[in-house]
Parts: structure tokens; sequence; C-alpha cells
């Protein structure tokens, strides 16, 4: 017992926390990466997690194929759409305003969310979680669902390696170039705009990712995708998106503390991330991790 | 963000001779506006036309902001649907005359306004409409949980009740002309605002802050009046609804609601006075038209907002006062 509350339902709702942060963290990563080089808020990364789990759903209906073919397939599916708009559309919106970018992807997603809604209805549809990741192990402390388990170290392992990616290689060296000066990075006759649409579709990949992530964990539904991104949106102003890093630990560390207001103070659970969002602002206006304001 | 429409419209000035009573003309349009909405209950259906006019001087609020200001805020729905909620309930539970719970529903929707603008202006730019995003969420969460606002059902036949004590508001024409006058005078006082000094500051503001900074200028202070301003007026038209229809419900508040007030601004013409009105008049005759049919006014809603962003930028209006014949009469897209 702490503080009244048996133990094992304060690990039962920090891990459900923890849950949550590993979608936190794979979205507001992919925001993160795609405002570091194309300046566009994608509001439309909502309807791509969506879309990635509703790939999922159909891969296993339509043609039986498995989750695990579907966490590779689905990224490259949404990914392929996401650079297709990106060429075709987005790219247009460069030299305007940001605020162009945002309404843009936004009307995307309506687009994206009510056709879905329009052939598959509103309510949620079960996916199954994979037979090998299915149980539970007893922790002594608390009693885990393997699928769980699974679900916040593969996210961690997503997480860390498009952070190394970035941050440690050659290409992601690149990436970070034209970041900062596309002009030049063009001049070394390197194919920036090839460049941002790559970096759109990794940012869409990721969150379709999350989506075949959630898919067992949530039901399947084409309004899965709205009622995250406006936490995620929190989640990325908290954060501030000048670093990578910042974007994961933010994700990771407000999920956790939502799961712990679930134990302590249900009633403000579904409003505690905009409060944080709120008291950083007014502490610190820049977010824990940002540099510009 | 109408800097850059602005520009463009710019190149063909010059080139085209002002007619010489173009003011006049001007003047005769604004009137035959006027005159088409005193007349507009023989033609049309009185609801619909309130109903329009309701969310005309939404977008006309939220114009104030986006136009004038430069900022795009995503939370209007909060000041709508919050005084929405306001209104209803001093109508209804505490039993209000309209002109009072109207006036209930915009100081709720000013207060509402002056805590999201001093907490979101610790930012500018994208972050700025994130975070106006991320806390009309919030209150939308305040509002499916309060008990005064009855979570999903929402607050139901809202008594009109008699305007100062004396006329009845339930027959529809005396409604019709009730909003008629709020409406108007509303819409007057967002233009005395935008060619006020104030509003003068605010578009230097949106010109260029760093200047308007040295100048000496409290930026954020003019940014957070300009806010409120907003907010009261978006207030007043989500009151106003609220005695139409008799009702105040979660879909007011919601974060569509939001993004329906930029597309009708958007779609009418960025930082232009009679855009917004335009702008409302398409949608909600699209959303009257889609209701009927199947096809689903999302979907539609998303492919309009594609659209004007990518190829129609100016908007109806802004169209309008680029073209010819636009110049001809003297309108100038606001710079």
């Amino acid at each position: 017992m702490i503080f009244g509350i048996p133990i094992q339902a304060l690990m039962g709702q920090l891990l459900l926390g923890l849950i949550n942060g590993s979608f936190y963290a794979l979205l507001s990563l992919g925001l993160a990466v795609i405002f570091g080089l194309l300046r566009v808020i994608n509001f439309a990364h909502g309807a791509q997690y969506m879309l990635g789990a509703f790939a999922a759903l159909l891969l296993l209906q339509s043609g039986g194929i498995s989750y695990w073919v579907a966490l590779a397939l689905s990224p490259l599916i949404v990914g392929i759409v996401a650079a297709f708009v990106e060429r075709t559309m987005l790219a247009r919106l460069y030299k305007l305003d940001h605020l162009y970018g945002l309404l843009f992807t936004f009307g995307l997603a309506l687009v994206i969310e009510g056709t879905f809604r329009y052939f598959f209805g509103a309510s949620g549809k079960p996916y199954p979680a994979p037979a090998a990741l299915t149980g539970v192990v007893n922790l002594g402390f608390m009693v885990l669902p393997i699928y769980r388990g699974w679900v916040v170290v593969a996210s961690l392992v997503i997480c860390l390696s498009v952070w190394a990616l970035i941050e440690k290689t050659r290409l992601g060296a690149t990436l970070r170039a034209a970041t900062e000066n596309p002009v030049l990075v063009q001049n070394f006759g390197i194919n920036v705009p090839l460049l941002l649409t790559l970096t759109y579709a990794l940012g869409a990949g990721l969150a379709a990712i999350a989506g075949v992530l959630a898919a067992p964990v949530y039901q399947v539904s084409p309004l899965m995708g709205t009622q995250i991104i406006i936490v995620v949106f929190a989640v990325v102003v908290v954060g501030g998106m000048g670093s990578i890093m910042g974007a994961i630990v933010t994700g990771y560390l407000l999920g956790i503390a939502e799961g712990l207001t679930k134990v302590f103070y249900p009633e403000a659970s579904n409003i505690v991330i905009f409060v944080i969002m709120a008291i950083v602002l007014i502490l610190r206006p820049a977010g824990l991790f940002g540099k510009d304001v | 963000m109408a800097h850059g429409a602005a520009h463009s419209a710019g190149a063909e000035e010059g080139t085209v001779q002002l007619h010489p009573k173009a003011p006049t003309i001007r003047l005769v349009i604004v009137g035959l506006m006027i005159l088409g909405l005193i007349f507009a209950p023989w033609f049309a259906y009185p609801i619909f036309v309130m109903k329009l006019m309701c969310f005309a001087l939404f977008a006309s609020a939220f114009n104030l902001l986006l136009g004038y200001t430069g900022l795009l805020s995503f939370g209007h729905a909060a000041f709508f649907g919050g005084a929405a909620y306001f209104t209803a309930h001093a109508a209804k539970v505490w039993g209000f005359t309209p002109e009072l719970a109207l006036l209930i529903g915009m100081t709720g929707a000013a207060l509402i306004g002056l805590v999201i603008g001093l907490i979101a202006l610790r930012r500018t730019g994208i972050y700025f409409t994130m975070i106006t995003l991320a806390l009309s969420q919030m209150f939308f969460f305040f509002c499916l949980q309060s008990p005064f606002t009855h979570g999903e059902d929402g607050i139901q036949s809202v008594p009109r009740g008699h305007l100062f004590g004396v006329i009845d508001l339930g027959p529809t024409m005396n409604m019709y002309y009730f909003v008629f006058a709020v409406v108007m005078l509303g819409l007057l006082v967002i233009w005395r605002f935008v060619n006020s000094p104030f509003g003068m500051i605010l578009k230097s503001i949106r010109e260029n802050e760093n200047r308007a900074i040295s100048l000496g200028y409290s930026v954020v202070s003019y940014k957070l009046g300009a806010f409120v301003m907003s907010a009261a007026l978006a207030g007043l038209a989500g009151g106003l609804k609220s005695l139409v229809f008799q009702s105040a419900t979660l879909t007011d508040v919601s974060w569509q609601m939001s993004g329906e007030v930029v597309l009708m601004t958007l779609l009418g013409g960025i930082a232009t006075l009679t855009g917004p009105f335009f702008g409302a008049g398409i949608v909600v005759t699209l959303q009257n038209y889609l209701a009927t049919s199947s096809f689903p006014v999302t979907i539609l809603t998303g492919l309009v907002f594609m659209v004007c962003v990518l190829i129609f930028r100016r908007g109806l209006i802004g169209e309008f006062y680029a073209s010819k014949l636009g110049q001809k009469l003297g309108y100038r897209t606001e710079t």
C-alpha cells in the first residue's frame, strides 16, 4: 500500500501510463522530425496513426496477413501515401507562412477520417494480439500482459533508433544540415526536395507503426487519431520541438503523469496533460527542452 | 498570414483606374446587403438566416484575430460554446432576460479568453495555435464533466424570454430582428475597432512585430486585448445561437467548431470585413444541404480546406477585391 492505494492498482495504472506514453513518444517524435525539416505542423499525424492501425486490420481481414508482416508493411503503405501527398500538394506550401501547412494537413485529416468513418462506421473494431504475445507474466509485484510489455519495449527501441539515425549517422547529419540551411546543402549537390519527401514519409511511417502497435491495445476506430493528436500537440508544446530526445522523454513522462493521475484523482485524468502544459508555459515558455520561443 | 496573399494582390494595383464614384458604389453595395438581410425572412427560412448571421458574427470575431492581428487561434469553440452554455444557463436556470443572459455569456467568454490568451501568448506562431487548441480541448472536457452543462444532453429548451422584459422573442420574426440588430451591432463594433488607432497598431504588429516592439508598443498587451475582444464577440455569437436554437450542446465547444470558423474565414477572405459573412453563408448552406444527403460533411469540409489552402488563399471576397472590378471600385485587401 502506498498512500492508501494497493500496489497492484498503482502498478497497473503506471503501466497503462507507460503504454500511453509510448504512443505519445512515437507520435511527438514523428511530429518533431517533420517540423524540424519541413516547418510544417502535421495535423494529419493522428489520421496517419489511424491509417496504420486500419491498414493492419484490413491486411488481416482480407489477406490473412499477420501482425508481424503488417508491422513492416503498414508503415510502408502509409509512408508511400504520405510521400505522394507531400510531392503533389504539401510541397507547394513551403514558401508560405507555416500556418498554411497546418491548415492543409487539418483538411487532409478531416478527409481521411471522414472517409473511413463513412465506410467503416464510428465504432471500434478489435484486432487480436499475435499468438506469441498473448498471455501474462507474473512479476511478483504485478501481473504484466505480455503484449503491453512488448509495446513499451518496441516503442523504446524504435524511438532510440530514430534518435540514433538522426543524431549519429551521416544521413542524419545531412538532414540536420538541411534543417539549418537548405540552400547551402542543395549547393553541395544533395537533393533537398527528395530529402523533404523522405522525411515526411518517415514521420508518417512512425505514426503508422504507432497505429499498428496500438491496434491490439485500443480498438481500431476512425476516431482514434483525433483523440490522441490534440494531446500530442500539448506534449510537443511541453517538450519543445527543438530536440528529438526532448520529444521522446516528454512523451513518456506525460504518459506516466496521466497514469498516476488516474490513480489519485481520476476526474482530472483527461485534462492533466493540458494542465501541465499550462504550468510549463507559465514557468518556462520555451518548453522543457526547447531553445526557440 | 494575410501577408503573402496581400502582396500578390498589390502587384495589380495602379494598372486599374479608380471609378470616380467608387466610394458611393461601395456604400450602395453595403446598403443593399443590409436591405437583403432585412427582407431575407420573406424569401428564406428565418431560422436558417439567423443561424447564418450568428456564424457570420462568429467568423468576423475570429477574423479580428487572424486577419487583423495575424494570430491563428484553433480554440475559438471554447468562447463560442462556453458563452452558449452561460447564456443558456442564465436564461433558463436564473430566469434572466435575453439581453442580460447574452451579457453573461459575453463576459464569461471574455474571461475564458483572458485566461487562455494569457497562457497561449507566452508563445508565438505555430505554438500559439497548438496551445489554443489544447486549452480549448481542456475546456471541452470541463464541459463534458461539469454538472451545469448536463454532459451529452446539453442544456435544452432554453427560453428566449422577453427583451428588456417587454418584447416577447418567442415569435420567429421578433427573434429574427433581435438577432439582426445584435449581429449588426457586433459587426459595427468590429469595423470601428479595426479602423481605430488600436486596430492600426494591431496591423503594424501583424506586419512587423519587432518594429512595433522597437517603437515602444507593449505588443503582448495589444495582442491580449485583441484576443479578449475576439473572444467576447465570439461569445456574443454563441450566446445568440443558443437563444435561437434554444439549446447549448457539446458540439458548440468541440474542436470541429474551431475548425469550422477557420474555414469560414479562409473561404470568405482573411482580413476582409465582409468575407467571413460570405464564408459563413457558404459553409452553413452546404451543411444544411448535406444534412439531408448521406454524404458526410466532414469530407467536404476537409476538401474545401485543402483546395482553399492550395489555390484559393485570398478567399471569395479577397479574390473580388484583387480583381479588376474590385480594384476599380477601390477595394483593397487590408495590408
